[in-house]
């Protein structure tokens, strides 16, 4: 049963990938980001990480893919459907990527894990896995959590400073 | 029981189509969804890893990936705003006035 779901969304997420990246209409490709997205967030459901699932559709599914539908249709991107989607080396850009593919997958052969952390399903389930994940974020990873709220800061001023229409003074 | 390999490779599957996507399109917007596309084959991995090790560190990680790729599609948007105000396109191949 679990694999018969895993099945499902691998060749759900996988199909809706290289729909987004093969579909010539920029909106096409986001309305299949997000169809994907869903998946992903379902395989974290699959590995007991409800609060990433979550956060999955409300961060990029609600934050980022509206602020992506947002900028195209603010531009005009009429030309654009009419020009061929790859470039002409695109062979060159398949063969690099099946080459990471298979350096990826030979190398993930001789790879094996052995569970030696202190958070079982047991210790999560117990403590609710939002809390459990709580406890580490804002213990062990408190510095680069501050960080990250910098980083999402100097996100904000950049974009309004980038895309801000300059003064005539 | 799913092995943890089929995990990570599906998370490789999804980084290398987006690789492929951002290698052969030209029009900004979709290499930003390619983009998008890699840094989620990372949490993918990152997340299988964490359930497998039972560890909540790969968790935390793929938290931070988000908040960057918040950040990343924020400044990466308004600079295609800022270049679609100089000339009307998102064909990157267009944009050679820095003869970059």
């Amino acid at each position: 049963m679990v694999e018969f779901f895993f099945g499902f969304f691998a060749i759900m997420i996988l199909f809706c990938s290289v729909m987004v990246v093969m579909s010539r209409n920029a909106i096409h490709s986001v309305l299949w980001m997000l169809v994907m997205f869903f998946h992903v967030a379902g395989v974290y459901l699959m590995l007991n990480a409800e609060f990433l699932a979550a956060t999955q559709i409300i961060v990029y599914a609600g934050a980022i893919l509206v602020l992506f539908l947002f900028v195209i249709m603010l531009l005009n991107l009429r030309e654009e459907m009419n020009i061929e989607q790859l470039i002409d080396g695109w062979p060159a850009g398949l063969s690099l990527a099946v080459a990471m593919l298979v350096v990826l997958i030979l190398a993930l052969g001789s790879f094996s894990v052995k569970p030696w952390g202190q958070w079982s399903i047991e210790v999560v389930e117990k403590t609710t896995q939002t809390k459990a994940l709580g406890k580490v974020l804002y213990t062990e990873y408190l510095l680069p959590f501050e960080i990250a709220s910098l980083v999402l800061l100097v996100a904000i001023i950049g974009a309004v400073v980038l895309a801000k229409k300059k003064l005539k003074s | 029981m799913v092995p943890l390999h089929w995990y990570l490779w599906l998370g490789s599957l999804v980084f290398c189509i987006g690789m492929f996507g951002f290698l052969t399109r030209r029009n900004v917007i979709i290499m930003f969804l390619s983009i998008e596309l890699m840094l989620n084959g990372v949490n993918i991995s990152l997340v299988a890893l964490s359930h497998y090790m039972q560890d909540l560190r790969g968790q935390v990680l793929t938290l931070f990936v988000i908040a960057v790729a918040a950040a990343e599609a924020a400044i990466g948007l308004a600079i295609v705003i800022a270049l679609f105000r100089n000339k009307p396109t998102t064909h990157l191949d267009e944009i050679k006035e820095m003869k970059g």
